[in-house]
């Protein structure tokens, strides 16, 4: 693998969660690569978004050490900060699988709301901001045309000035990613993006996803349960089962490992393609629920 | 969730039995819970406890109570829906964007109405003590409406900031100013307290706020409601600080070292002009209408810089603020400290216009009297709580007024007890009949082409 | 020691009444999951009804003993009665058409019902209160001593005898209650999942409506022990019982029964203690101190579970 000789942009070891008596995630090691995009995968309750909140810090996993480093070399580690400073220094952005917007807010507020620090410091931690500063100003113009931007970029800019609350479900998950991007992250991470859209929507999804990868410093972390998003778009997958790494590789290398393939279909030999499909049919019969 | 009534509507025609049956279930509660709490009165005469029966006033009630319930089976809770009430819904829309046009201009007329009030009453003394007091519980509502309406933290122990800000001019003024500068200052005590009593608040604030920032919902209530007790017991039992249930008593305010006295050295002598109390008051007016513009503009500019977009995202969704970098404890904090300093301010006024501070002014009622203020206003808006203040407030002074009820009141009874029970109830309807408050929709604080009011169906209401 | 020893004892006699209150709140935030914010009124409604009955029939200490213990028993049931159309009222009136409401509402609702159950009170019974002279009189010394230091007396009077055992009986009584009868079952079920219950036939708003009434029963009996244990009672006693009920309701893990008892007591010998050994002035202090400890540091209580926080 080529990938292999990258320094990893984010690398976990042996990170393991336990929940009282239940082991949610055990053991689990793995690297997401710069500028790519790594898939988590795996049946329902394997544990994929308890990796990803133990990465975002909202949970703090029991073992093991979670590296985050920047293309400076500066390198945190998530599994001693807190949630939000993960977000402001480690810049580690992230969706959730029931979206969270600030559904009373208009689509815009909720990007502004993204740009909280960088604004914070434009405005004196608000003490200039409250006499009216002219370095305020300049940078909240700023902060909108970054958030003009990106509601270009996922065609939601005549909706500006609608609450976030009145959007459509696709358009919704759309607004999410965007207000991710609005924090200008060095690793994004998507808990089931594609949950809930119809087939253009995913294609459209993939496309954004892509664009992001390309034109931003940014590598993408994505939980999902579509076998045709993770399929299509990703560079690595890394498969989880009851909170054990069960397959590590590329697509392909993934699609044809038996453990992939007994995990979800509690059978050895199947064609490669039908494979896709059924775990994808199996994800959709037990709903959205990691 | 459909609103679910103690008896179901009936599409047609009379159930007699099932009315019956309601009449006298009625009937029986009712009259549990009038005996023996209204039926028999306890009296203490000379010698002894006594019961006084009052049957009469019961089964009047009771009648009341029995003819009001009959007549809404019979006339309103039988009807089917009608198709007037479903032609009327489209109408809802056409009057928010009338309120919506008229809207800019509202807030411009209340200021003026407001400057003008002492001249448009010919400097009577009533309406500019009733200006006073109802701008008194504006300016607390709009503090508390940072903590409550903006950032979504239930605060029950607001009126502890209010103390606080209280007790600072009056010890500030009577007992620390004259030791360390020497009587002299004491005529410019407001002045140098009042941005100190603010401070003081705001540091109270966030010393209450840390302990509470894990908290939520109706644990941050109660907490909070805690917090507002032990100061206010504090003070009741702290007496060689706060002279306990005694209370303080302070100077009254200067026009800046001009104290309002009659003979030389005064204002009216300063400025030539008879002497008269008058002026005292409409100077203590013009400061707390001040104080208050100051809060609204403030509270209006907060919101549209980055700390009042956070306090909104945080009543929309927490967890999404810290996903997003958001430090949601400073957050909290600054929303507790802003909304304690604008009720130290108000505090610090609120003494000086008393003449006289005791613990006895910060109980709880006050606190929740704030909140209900708040909440009628419409969590969040700020012309909603002026307009709210106006009823609650108002009413309280109609109750004042009320003298009808002393004839059949048996003598100790004051009605403005009935203010207090007027109060809970209107908080109870409140929550049951417009829980929205006055004023729902939310006005974004950014745009890019046109401003539209979100409606209250999508506004969070925080954590508690 | 002696002394030690006469503070456990009162201690315990406060915590039953506190415990006995708690158990309201405890049943309610279990239920609904809201604070009954009213619930230190309808135990002070149950505290004054038991009052003005006492007043009424013209009981006092002088009667004979069975007579005064029948007349309590009966004086209990009139206020327990009462009391509990009061909470089925106010859940009626205040909470249930808020069910479903945005999240704030029933919690304002119900201090609101709070303050209006305190001012009808206050309007028809006047503010000032009003002494009795103690019916339950006499009691036992358990422990006399006399040292240099002074003379040594641990009573427990009838009094703290019928307020502790009678507590016992009914913690007795309402544990087979909740555990045993298709009622405590169908309570159970609607704590752990309404919307569930409901498919399952359990008529949930009357649940609702019996937990209410329950809860309000227990108070009521705590305020006539209230009552006449300080032979005195006002509209204003159900604010203080209250807080620290609730106290006693987080401290022993909200939902849980046993734990509103443990809590209770737990309670009512923090605040004699307090009162014994360092000031009495600052007992509330004490109490509302406890109380915030509790909340911020143990939110889930003695004997409650922990909450995990969904993302």
């Amino acid at each position: 693998m080529a990938t292999a000789k990258k320094t990893p942009v984010l690398s976990a070891e042996h990170v393991t969660m336990r929940f009282g008596g239940l082991t949610a995630v055990s053991d689990l090691s793995f690297e997401a690569y710069p500028n790519e995009i790594t898939a988590l995968i795996g049946p329902n309750g394997a544990g994929k978004t308890t990796v990803f909140n133990c990465i975002t810090g909202f949970y703090k996993p029991t073992e093991g050490k979670i590296a985050l480093r920047h293309a400076d070399g500066t390198e945190f580690l998530l599994e001693r900060m807190d949630d939000f400073r993960i977000a402001q220094h480690a810049r580690v952005a992230r969706t959730f699988q029931n979206i969270r917007l600030f559904s009373g807010m208009t689509v815009l507020e909720n990007l502004m709301v993204a740009q909280h620090n960088k604004l914070m410091l434009a405005s004196g931690y608000t003490i200039a901001g409250v006499l009216g500063s002219g370095r305020y100003r300049r940078a909240e113009k700023a902060a909108i045309d970054l958030a003009k931007s990106w509601l270009e970029k996922v065609r939601l800019i005549d909706r500006a000035d609608d609450p976030a609350g009145d959007l459509p479900y696709g358009d919704q998950r759309r607004l999410e990613i965007a207000r991710a991007m609005c924090t200008d992250p060095r690793l994004l991470c998507l808990d089931e993006p594609a949950a809930g859209l119809n087939p253009r929507e995913s294609e459209e999804l993939n496309k954004l996803l892509r664009a992001i990868r390309s034109e931003n410093d940014v590598s993408i972390l994505l939980i999902e349960h579509d076998m045709s998003v993770v399929m299509g778009i990703s560079d690595h997958i890394v498969v989880l089962d009851y909170g054990q790494k069960i397959s590590d590789g590329t697509p392909q290398h993934v699609k044809t490992d038996p453990a992939v393939i007994r995990a979800y279909l509690g059978v050895d030999e199947e064609e490669e393609e039908r494979d896709a499909l059924a775990a994808r049919a199996v994800a959709e019969a037990l709903g959205g629920q990691a | 969730m459909p609103v679910q009534d103690v008896s179901a509507p009936k599409a047609q025609g009379h159930d007699w039995w099932a009315i019956g049956k309601d009449m006298i279930g009625t009937a029986i509660v009712a009259m549990l819970i009038m005996w023996p709490i209204v039926a028999w009165k306890s009296k203490i005469t000379q010698y002894s406890l006594e019961i006084e029966p009052r049957w009469t006033l019961v089964f009047i009630i009771l009648a009341l109570l029995l003819a009001t319930r009959l007549a809404m089976h019979l006339f309103v809770w039988n009807r089917a829906p009608s198709p007037v009430a479903a032609a009327a819904r489209p109408a809802t829309p056409a009057k928010a964007t009338l309120s919506e046009q008229i809207g800019p201009w509202v807030f411009p007329v209340l200021v003026a109405f407001a400057v003008a009030l002492p001249f448009i009453f010919h400097f009577e003394r009533r309406p500019i003590d009733l200006g006073i007091y109802i701008l008194t519980y504006i300016m607390l509502a709009w503090g508390l409406n940072i903590v409550v309406g903006l950032a979504g933290l239930l605060d029950l122990g607001y009126v502890a900031f209010y103390a606080v800000g209280a007790y600072a001019y009056a010890l500030l003024s009577t007992v620390y100013f004259p030791y360390w500068f020497g009587d002299g200052i004491v005529p410019w005590a407001f002045y140098i307290t009042l941005p100190v009593a603010g401070l003081l608040a705001a540091l109270w604030g966030v010393i209450l706020g840390f302990p509470v920032l894990r908290l939520r919902g109706d644990y941050l209530a109660i907490v909070t409601l805690a917090f507002g007790e032990i100061i206010r017991l504090v003070l009741i039992n702290w007496f060689s600080f706060t002279n306990g249930p005694q209370g303080i008593e302070v100077p009254k305010a200067t026009f800046f070292g001009l104290p309002f006295k009659a003979g030389p050295g005064g204002f009216a002598d300063f400025f030539g002009i008879q002497h008269d109390r008058i002026y005292y008051y409409i100077f203590l007016y013009y400061v707390i209408l001040l104080l208050a513009l100051l809060t609204y503009f403030v509270t209006n500019r907060l919101r549209r810089l980055p700390i009042g977009r956070a306090w909104e995202a945080l009543r929309e969704d927490e967890i999404a603020c810290r996903s997003l970098g958001i430090n949601t404890t400073n957050t909290k904090l600054t929303a507790f400290a802003i909304g304690a300093m604008f009720g130290g301010f108000a505090g610090c006024f609120f003494a000086t216009r008393q003449g006289f501070v005791s613990p006895e002014s910060f109980v709880f009622i006050e606190s929740a009297i704030i909140l209900a203020i708040v909440v009628l206003g419409g969590l969040g808006s700020q012309i909603g709580i002026v307009f709210a203040a106006i009823a609650i407030m108002g009413s309280f002074e109609l109750f004042r007024e009320l003298s009808v009820f002393d004839n059949y009141l048996p003598e100790g009874t004051d009605p403005v007890h009935f203010r207090m029970l007027a109060v809970g109830l209107a908080m109870v309807l409140m929550m049951r009949f417009r829980p929205r408050g006055f004023v729902t929709r939310r006005q974004p604080t950014v745009f890019l082409k046109q401003r539209k009011a979100v409606s209250g169906d999508l506004v969070k209401e925080g954590h508690g | 020691m002696e002394y030690f020893l006469q503070q456990l004892i009162n201690g315990v006699t406060l915590g039953s009444i506190y415990g006995l209150i708690a158990i309201g709140y405890t049943m309610v935030y279990g239920i609904i999951g809201m604070i009954n914010f009213a619930h230190g009124d309808v135990f002070m409604v149950g505290s004054v009804t038991a009052f003005l009955v006492v007043l009424g029939i013209g009981l006092t200490g002088g009667s004979g003993l069975l007579l005064i213990l029948l007349a309590l028993i009966m004086v209990a049931a009139i206020a327990m009665i009462v009391a509990a159309a009061y909470n089925w009222t106010i859940e009626r009136l205040a909470y249930k058409p808020l069910r479903g409401s945005f999240r704030l509402a029933p919690l304002i609702s119900a201090i609101g019902m709070s303050i209006v159950l305190q001012e009808f009170v206050r309007v028809n019974q006047e503010g000032r209160p009003k002494p009795v002279q103690p019916i339950v009189t006499g009691g036992y010394e358990i422990m006399h001593r006399v040292s240099e230091a002074g003379e040594f007396i641990v009573r427990l009077t009838n009094m703290q005898i019928l307020i502790i055992v009678s507590t016992l009986i009914l913690m007795a009584v309402f544990t087979v209650l909740i555990q045993k009868t298709p009622l405590g079952r169908a309570q159970r079920a609607c704590e752990q999942d309404q919307k569930m219950a409901a498919l399952l036939g359990i008529d949930v708003d009357r649940t609702i409506s019996v937990t209410f009434i329950m809860g309000a029963a227990l108070a009521a009996f705590a305020g006539l022990m209230f009552f006449l244990y300080y032979g005195v009672t006002d509209f204003f006693v159900g604010f203080l019982a209250g807080i620290k009920a609730f106290t006693a309701a987080v401290l022993g893990g909200i939902g849980s029964l046993p734990g509103a008892m443990l809590g209770g007591l737990v309670i009512g010998l923090i605040e004699t203690m307090w009162s014994a050994y360092f000031t009495v002035e600052y007992k509330d202090v004490a109490a509302f101190t406890v109380l915030i400890i509790v909340l911020i540091f143990m939110p889930q209580g003695l004997l409650g579970k922990p909450e995990v926080e969904k993302v």
